[in-house]
């Protein structure tokens, strides 16, 4: 077998009618992402290199929420958070609360590596960012004007956009977020195994558009948004809560542990189980399978494996 | 149904060496909150309110490490965290961070039932709280002569303390199943002594620390690390759901089989009824009692 990477944008109500001035740059970033870790693969990184870097590129990049682009609080702030794991080790790392740091992925990397800890978050990670000498800059480099309309509709419709249940309310203004607010935008994630089977995971974002201050979501939460052992390595966005409550990434593994599941299977069971509407994973298998289920509307996500597959998608596609 | 069933702990992980009398102590306090949960089931109070008034009197006694007498963080302070969930419906709450809130799991529960959310942090948890009229007190309320001693020593040793020749007070936890075979679970902590500021555990992450489901309600204690990673709490639900054993052989196989070389125990009741407690650790301060009238507390 050989390598293989996933990689995801976010899971969420994705209007079938996204514009393409909207899509394809989108489309593009996916596709520029995909191209970093596979040539971080072709160069032999370990996984974890090839899970940061990914994570790195999607965070910098503007129309994903994670890093600049992330969504913004009840108050116009941003708190970002992140979360990596290597499967063999089980090492992890995780931070919350983050307002200036560039790449939170990186600073999770280093929770791991650098602290008898596992998760650090707010005041207490941002020192922790600086005197490891991370780069850091202004909050409002993170603030896009995508973002603070997307507060301002979501603050309108008094909502938090937690329940899908709810019926939509408006129509798309001009292709920017409806009332539900997230529904283009998500989480980031990228989930890769090498040939020899190591599996890693890394996920990071801003959260929910409107939180309350202080709202962490599922993406830190070790068995929830992020997980990898031995088995397989998982990435989830989509609705936080329901993902906390689902233990999603955790279950994946699980299932195919104890019901001798495939990914694929033991992935589609898991995201089955979740309320319609709230959840998507991307995950990899230490024997290089590939997995990218979700019961939205769609999800931005790639992959590629070394034999030379590679996809990019947004909604529904056969090799789901 | 299998009647109610309550467990409680005061942490894994106790000096082999603790004195007879502090033995004693913990024993009582063990003792009086079985009781305080007993009697609520008697009333036929839900598992979900049964947990949160025994943790909260946990929390309330300095004996453990939670609420008033929480262990330090490195710059001397309490920093809290807890987290509680109703099996039925998997709903949950979490905090951490706190630094005025007296009763941590009580915030907990406000944030599962009135928030949006599943988990509030730092001062966006502390304004929650103030917005919710909460009992709020000054971080010096929750200090103890004991814990200032012990950092110190943790200091010197410059080590964080999971460690038992330095032992510490453990994290408070309890879960219960209710007549109507509702499970439910919570846990509260000030973490570890000597943490570095903003160092969150596991006590407050669902799966981890605390899980309650349709099955069953475990709550976790020991080293944070090894928790997180083997995502115990839901570990035993998952053995229950997906392969299929009962409470007792799903607690044995996790602490068997998933902390690899972390030392933790847990407490765990099932939605028939049973009770069940595990531990690689030496000792765990815990106590259990079923409807048949069963009842036991020890650490050993």
């Amino acid at each position: 077998m050989g390598w293989a990477i996933a990689l995801h944008g976010g899971a969420g109500d994705i209007p079938l009618s996204l514009p393409p001035e909207r899509r394809l740059p989108r489309e593009a970033a996916l596709r520029h992402c995909l191209g970093i870790g596979i040539a971080a693969f072709k160069a032999h990184k370990h996984p974890l290199d090839v899970a940061e870097l990914v994570v790195r590129e999607l965070e910098n990049h503007p129309n994903f929420n994670a890093g600049r682009g992330s969504v913004l609080t009840n108050s116009g702030t941003v708190e970002m958070e992140a979360c990596i794991m290597d499967g063999k080790t089980k090492k992890c790392g995780a931070v919350s609360g983050l307002t200036t740091v560039v790449n939170a992925i990186s600073l999770a990397r280093l929770v791991m590596e650098k602290t008898p800890h596992i998760y650090l978050a707010f005041e207490g990670a941002e020192a922790f960012a600086r005197e490891q000498g991370l780069e850091t800059v202004d909050s409002s480099y993170f603030i896009t004007p995508e973002n603070i309309e997307r507060l301002k509709q979501a603050q309108e419709a008094h909502r938090v956009q937690i329940d899908y249940t709810q019926p939509v309310q408006k129509e798309v203004k001009n292709g920017a977020a409806n009332a539900d607010g997230d529904s283009q935008i998500g989480t980031v994630g990228c989930v890769a195994v090498d040939s020899e089977g190591n599996l890693a995971t890394a996920t990071s974002t801003g959260g929910l558009v409107n939180k309350m201050l202080g709202r962490i979501g599922d993406t830190p939460i070790i068995g929830a948004g992020t997980y990898a052992n031995h088995l397989c390595a998982v990435s989830a966005t989509g609705r936080g809560e329901a993902i906390i409550r689902g233990t999603v990434a955790r279950d994946v593994a699980a299932v195919m542990e104890f019901k001798g599941l495939s990914l694929k299977e033991a992935a589609a069971y898991v995201v089955d189980q979740v309320p319609r509407g709230t959840t998507g994973l991307v995950a990899v298998s230490s024997t290089g399978e590939v997995a990218m289920p979700f019961n939205t509307t769609g999800m931005f996500r790639a992959c590629a494996t070394e034999d030379g597959y590679s996809e990019i998608a947004i909604w529904d596609s056969p090799s789901k | 149904m299998g009647g109610w069933a309550i467990a409680v702990h005061g942490g894994a992980g106790v000096d082999p060496n603790l004195p007879k009398e502090r033995q004693e102590e913990a024993k009582r306090l063990l003792r009086r909150c079985l009781d305080i949960g007993i009697s609520a089931l008697h009333s036929n109070i839900p598992a979900i309110d049964v947990v949160e008034l025994v943790v909260r009197e946990l929390e309330t006694d300095p004996l453990f490490n939670s609420g008033r007498g929480s262990v330090l963080t490195e710059n001397g302070t309490v920093e809290m965290e807890a987290s509680i969930m109703d099996g039925p419906k998997r709903r949950c709450g979490a905090v951490s961070g706190l630094t005025t809130v007296k009763n941590p799991i009580s915030l907990a529960r406000l944030v599962m039932d009135k928030s949006p959310h599943s988990f509030l942090a730092f001062s966006g948890a502390e304004e929650f709280a103030e917005k919710q009229g909460v009992e709020l007190v000054d971080n010096e309320y929750f200090i103890t002569e004991n814990n200032v001693a012990m950092l110190k020593l943790a200091k010197e040793a410059n080590s964080i303390v999971f460690d038992y020749r330095i032992p510490a007070p453990g994290t408070v936890g309890c879960v219960v199943v209710d007549k109507e075979g509702r499970c439910a679970a919570a846990t509260s902590t000030g973490g570890l002594m000597n943490k570095m500021r903003g160092r969150i555990g596991d006590s407050p992450l669902i799966g981890c620390g605390t899980y309650a489901c349709e099955l069953c309600g475990v709550s976790c204690t020991g080293e944070g690390e090894a928790i997180i990673r083997s995502t115990l709490a839901r570990e035993v639900a998952a053995a229950m759901e997906y392969k299929g054993l009962n409470l007792h052989e799903a607690v044995d196989f996790v602490i068997r089989n998933r902390l690899d070389e972390g030392k933790a125990g847990l407490i765990s009741v099932s939605k028939k009824g049973e009770v069940a407690c595990g531990f690689n650790t030496t000792g765990m301060f815990r106590g259990c009692a079923t409807e048949d009238g069963f009842m036991e507390v020890g650490i050993w």
